[in-house]
């Protein structure tokens, strides 16, 4: 068999095993594709990395701790080595979560580990999601990948609802009786999912176990497949990049992933790792020691749930008292309300991609991402939707927010009530006043130049500040965004004079594109006679 | 979705810079190019490279001590050892050194590898041709044709009676996992709307476990309360005292504004559940004075001196009163269940 | 009032008070110290009786009346016990310095032998709970587990899991428990100072309340353990969401700038 290559040459170790696996898997082709693949540098474009390595480490860290954890509500008297809870009942998950804090060595460092990294991958998928929106690099052909970050994010909060609740301390079992108080506020069928979620009435003897099956399977399982796919079209539709000199449309500038992005994302993914460990080391999560054993009775102040349902609990929290009852049944409004909302809030974030592709009819690739302030309402109405994000995040802390800034808790519920409404409000107006104002100086800095900070003395006497000239790529780069014009609805009437039927939706949409793009909603940007006037006028001052 | 109506020239014009150095006399906007590659110190200098393999070799040793230093603390450090670490407190020796020599291990090796990629590796910046998603006529007409081929020789189109008994089959055979899903839970039935509180059941202190009398309870004070014959080690304790939980405050009889609640109540003693009307916390957070009482986890406020009634938050109705008296002993006993479904609004409560 | 209430948050309102608190100690301590030298002669019981009443009409009666029946501003200590004069004396809420939602802990102005004397007079006017002694309260060899259970049901809801303390209605809150000597934690459950429920022996033996303050100490006391490293305040996800964000994702982000950044260029020569 050998014969006949050792005949012809030697080929190096390493070059027989890709031939081999070339020979079976088509390596090379694949190679050939993406080995070289180009990477843009920004620092904006790593946030996403920093989601996937926590969500890495979680699950490298979500496995070990299913060595030692026993997903069981048997209930056992606890004689272990954490003093302040011997002889104390629990169930056998509180016990385990205990014993991996106290007993087995490394166990609470890997726990704090995989907390903290939850946290950070929420925080992480929250902010770079927020950097593709304020970009505007949802838009055409982003929409699909959008939509799977967006699953990512909803499950990733799910997942980490289900993982808080798995040790069933005090703290995670008044988060799940909240859940099922919610769950039997849901008109008709709420009493049956209740009873069927939990195997009975609350809290039953099966909640554990299912969560177990839906944290470590069900929900991780679906999310790296989600995963997976975003990564794919990540590489398919090779990366956006800022406009600059050498950076169009139908590019991508940056350095390839041989050797250099190997090396800088690879890298970063033992600084995440790095920092997240050093964290856990130095700072305690969730105690849960320090908690107690969960019992339907018992509760304590500060009963909040993990940042990234801050959110809906705010909402819950803040939701005036409704219920009504009628023909035998019970609304409660005060509860189911809030849910809505929550599901609203976020599915607006989901479908923004595809009503702005609406509003502006344009079916064109978007490779170039646009800097916030040139999508001024675009830039508005997602400050509008973080605005009352965090508004809600602060009614969902109200409670350590009163005792810690010496307020009451009845005024700053009122606050959040009212700010919800007017905060995003303000916030739209705001943001875009200050998206036009930087247009502006954009405009005053290529017709002008670069205020030098040097004042000129003329010889009439005047006083003058010396405007530098931009450079060629400068005034590129702050130009180089595109600005459409409002779509108009058309004549009523078109050209034999037969009326035409202007639907509703065409109207709503020239509306619309009137708010994103009509006058006083972006400033025209310079034309190039504008500036050559101006240069070859009166020279620049 | 359709934009066909959105006449062309609304949308910005194609960015066609990729002739843009040509175009620079003409439009001083143009795109100029990428520029110039300019060299680091260390693509000049030899002396500057050799100090940053030096460096990257020193993160990587470094990583490596670590990696020493963490086994070396699993193995020296007791579990259970606590040292008193200044700022971070009376913190576990094996957690904290761990944490600390695995946290600097893994980061020497990233910073180590992000640096030779910036200082060493060719930062000469490339461009890479975008090619457009959409596949060109051809191709797509090519596709259509071959599923129009496929389809005409499955026949589906022309065999309806096959088409719609396998619709009918996929459509069907998913309701056999819905029907297993059944045995998830027992049916709600009235369960929600009874507790383990009935007539006669002696009122047990939760602290002592011993039976309550009138005169244990204070004004001001505030007690906590089981049905008799729940046990801690019963197999449904939890279960029972999610329903079951009871708060006892004694109010002078004056104070009390509701004329039910002072029928239910005992010498000015009144029980109430313990368990809010919004989403079911035990809720406790007594103030003697204004006799309200708050849920910890939102804040739901209740008056104790006037029926239960909600006076803030989200919770939509009053808590539920449990009627006490004395029975011939001397104790504190329920004279029956609570009369209304305790804990949160569901849709069957009525 | 209104006026005072509104600066009490002004940068100097700690300094009017601490002065205000010094003169009161001097003045008192000039006013009283001698004359007991001069009754030496008369029981201990009966004198420290005379003596807090002296102080009692210098310190109390404004708000509380002179007999201690009480007035707009204060509730009648007729039957509240020495047991309640040495915890809101002993932890400086009282003398009140202005009214509130709630009287805060400060720094008290009587020394604990001018409290004994103000609680022996309160305690002549009606019966009450009496001050505890060593015995009663020291926590050594209390059931530390079985405190952890009784402080879940009876105190968490108010104060938190490890006493770190939490908001109630209209600017009211619980404390923080760190500090609060054996003592005083057990004088509040006897007592119910202020929105406090009181938690009497009939309900929660002494024993129960040893087992309290001993699990208090073991989880929130200087010596506490946090095993996972720097607790963060021990006031769980609020907390926990902040520094993840703030330190957790800022580091990062901070790191990924530096991935990111461009090499510094060679200077052209």
């Amino acid at each position: 068999m050998s014969t006949v290559t050792d005949e012809k040459r030697k080929a190096p170790a390493g070059e027989r095993v890709a031939d081999w696996a070339d020979g079976r898997l088509g390596i090379y082709s694949l190679a050939k594709a993406n080995m070289r693949k180009i990477f843009p540098d920004h620092w904006s474009f790593m946030l996403g990395e920093i989601a996937l390595y926590s969500f890495i480490i979680i699950i490298l860290t979500g496995v070990y701790l299913t060595l030692f954890f026993h997903p069981s509500m048997n209930e056992i008297v606890y004689h272990g080595s954490y003093v302040p809870m011997q002889g104390i009942r629990m169930t056998e998950a509180y016990a385990s979560t205990l014993e991996i804090s106290f007993d087995v060595r490394g166990g609470l460092l890997i726990r704090q580990i995989h907390h903290w990294a939850a946290l950070i991958f929420l925080a992480a998928m929250f902010v770079h999601m927020m950097r593709v929106f304020f970009t505007g690099a949802f838009r055409k052909p982003r929409e699909i990948n959008w939509l799977f970050g967006f699953l990512l994010f909803v499950l990733g909060m799910f997942t980490g609802f289900t993982g808080y609740s798995l040790p069933d301390d005090l703290l995670s079992g008044t988060g799940v009786r909240f859940t099922q108080g919610a769950i039997l506020a849901t008109p008709v069928v709420g009493t049956y999912i209740s009873f069927f979620l939990f195997g009975g009435e609350f809290p039953g003897h099966d909640m554990v176990a299912r969560f177990y099956s839906i944290h470590i399977l069900l929900l991780p399982g679906i999310m790296l497949g989600l995963v997976v796919a975003h990564l794919i079209l990540v590489f398919y539709h090779k990366h956006t990049q800022f406009a600059g000199p050498g950076r169009t449309n139908n590019n991508v500038v940056g350095m390839p992933l041989l050797p250099v992005y190997m090396a800088k994302a690879g890298g970063f993914f033992f600084l995440v790792f790095g920092v997240i460990a050093a964290i856990s080391g130095l700072f305690t999560i969730n105690p849960v020691w320090a908690l107690g054993p969960y019992r339907p009775d018992q509760v304590s102040t500060g009963a909040q749930p993990d940042w990234y349902m801050g959110f809906a609990e705010g909402l819950v929290r803040v939701m005036p008292g409704w219920e009504i009852t009628f023909w035998g049944h019970t609304l409660a409004l005060g509860v189911f309300i809030p849910l809505v909302v929550f599901g609203l809030v976020l599915v607006a974030l989901a479908v923004y991609p595809f009503i702005e592709a609406w509003v502006t009819g344009d079916k064109r690739e978007h490779h170039i991402l646009d800097r916030p302030r040139n999508a001024p309402t675009r830039t508005a109405l997602g400050v509008a939707w973080v605005t009352g994000y965090v508004i809600m995040l602060l009614g969902g802390g109200n409670d350590i927010f009163a005792t810690h800034f010496h307020l009451s808790i009845n005024s700053i519920t009122w606050f959040v009530r009212i700010s919800y409404f007017v905060g995003p409000v303000l916030a739209f107006i705001i943001t875009r006043r200050i998206c036009l104002g930087l247009q502006r100086r954009d405009k005053d800095k290529v017709l002008h130049g670069r205020e030098s900070g040097i004042i000129k003395r003329l010889p009439h006497g005047e006083f003058v500040e010396v405007h530098e000239p931009l450079s060629q790529q400068q005034l590129h780069s702050l130009t180089a965004h595109e600005q459409y014009a409002p779509a108009e609805i058309g004549p009523s009437v078109d050209e034999n004079g037969v009326e035409r039927k202007v639907t509703r939706g065409q109207k709503l949409r020239a509306k619309l594109s009137k708010g994103y793009y009509g006058e006083g909603s972006q400033i025209p940007k310079p034309t190039a006679d504008e500036y050559k006037e101006i240069t070859s006028g009166h020279g620049h001052h | 979705m359709s934009s066909q109506e959105i006449p062309e020239k609304n949308l910005p014009s194609e960015q066609d810079t990729a002739h843009g150095a040509v175009a620079v006399a003409e439009d001083p906007f143009a795109d100029p190019g990428l520029p110039p590659h300019k060299p680091r110190i260390q693509d000049i200098d030899e002396r500057a490279a050799k100090r940053s393999e030096r460096t990257v070799a020193l993160l990587f040793t470094l990583s490596m001590l670590s990696t020493i230093g963490f086994i070396a603390s699993f193995v020296a450090f007791p579990v259970d050892k606590i040292v008193y670490v200044w700022p971070i407190g009376h913190v576990s020796a094996l957690n904290l050194s761990l944490g600390v020599t695995l946290g600097l291990a893994l980061f020497c090796i990233g910073a180590g590898a992000v640096h030779w990629a910036r200082t060493l590796m060719s930062d000469v910046e490339v461009a890479d041709e975008r090619h457009p998603i959409e596949a060109d006529p051809v191709v797509k007409a090519k596709v259509m044709s071959d599923f129009a081929a496929g389809a005409e020789e499955s026949a589906i189109g022309r065999r309806k009676l096959i088409r719609t008994t396998m619709f009918g089959a996929l459509a069907m055979v998913p309701l056999s996992g819905v029907v297993l899903l059944r045995d998830l839970g027992p049916l709600p039935e009235k369960k929600l709307f009874h507790t383990a509180w009935g007539r006669g059941k002696q009122l047990i202190n939760m602290n002592t476990n011993e039976p309550l009398r009138p005169e244990d309870v204070a004004v001001g004070s505030l007690t906590f309360a089981k049905p008799e014959g729940l046990e801690e080690d019963n197999h449904e304790f939890n279960n029972e005292i999610a329903k079951a939980a009871l708060m006892i405050v004694r109010l002078q009889p004056q104070d009390i504004k509701d004329k039910r609640e002072l029928d239910w109540s005992h010498q000015g003693i009144v029980a109430f559940s313990k368990i809010c009307t919004h989403v079911g916390c035990p809720i406790s957070l007594y103030e003697q004075q204004t006799h309200h009482v708050l849920c910890p986890c939102h804040q739901s406020t209740f008056d104790l001196s006037d029926g239960a009634r909600v006076i803030f938050g989200p919770a939509g109705h009053a808590l539920p009163q449990l009627r006490i008296g004395v029975n011939d002993e001397g104790f504190l006993e329920a004279l029956g269940d609570f009369e209304e479904p305790v804990g949160p609004s569901f849709w069957e409560r009525g | 009032m209104k006026k005072l209430s509104a600066r009490r948050r002004h940068p100097l309102a700690a300094v009017v008070v601490l002065l205000l608190a010094l003169a009161a100690t001097g003045g008192l301590y000039a006013a009283f110290a001698p004359a007991g030298k001069a009754q030496a002669d008369e029981t201990a019981q009966s004198l420290a009786i005379e003596e807090g009443k002296k102080l009692y009409a210098v310190g109390c009666s404004s708000c509380h009346g002179t007999g201690g029946q009480g007035g707009s501003d204060g509730p009648s200590l007729v039957g509240v016990g020495s047991a309640a004069v040495d915890f809101q004396v002993g932890t400086g809420r009282m003398p009140a310095q202005q009214p509130g939602a709630q009287v805060p802990e400060k720094k008290k102005v009587y020394s604990q032998a001018e409290i004994d004397q103000l609680a022996a007079y309160v305690a002549s006017l009606g019966a009450g709970p009496i001050t505890p002694t060593e015995e009663q309260y020291n926590p050594e060899g209390a059931d530390i587990a079985r405190g952890g259970d009784l402080f879940r049901t009876n105190c968490a809801q108010c104060h938190n899991f490890t006493g770190e303390g939490g908001a109630l209605t209209n600017g009211k809150y619980a404390p923080s428990l760190e500090d609060v000597s054996p003592k005083h934690l057990y004088e509040a459950m006897q007592t119910g100072p202020q929105n406090m429920p009181s938690f009497p022996d009939t309900t929660l033996p002494e024993q129960q309340k040893k087992d309290i303050i001993a699990y208090v100490k073991t989880v929130n006391g200087e010596e506490t353990e946090t095993p996972g490293g720097f607790a963060l305040g021990g006031l769980g996800p609020v907390s926990e969401g902040l520094f993840g964000w703030i330190f957790g994702l800022g580091s990062l982000i901070a790191v990924a700038v530096w991935v990111a950044a461009h090499t510094a260029k060679a200077k052209k020569s």
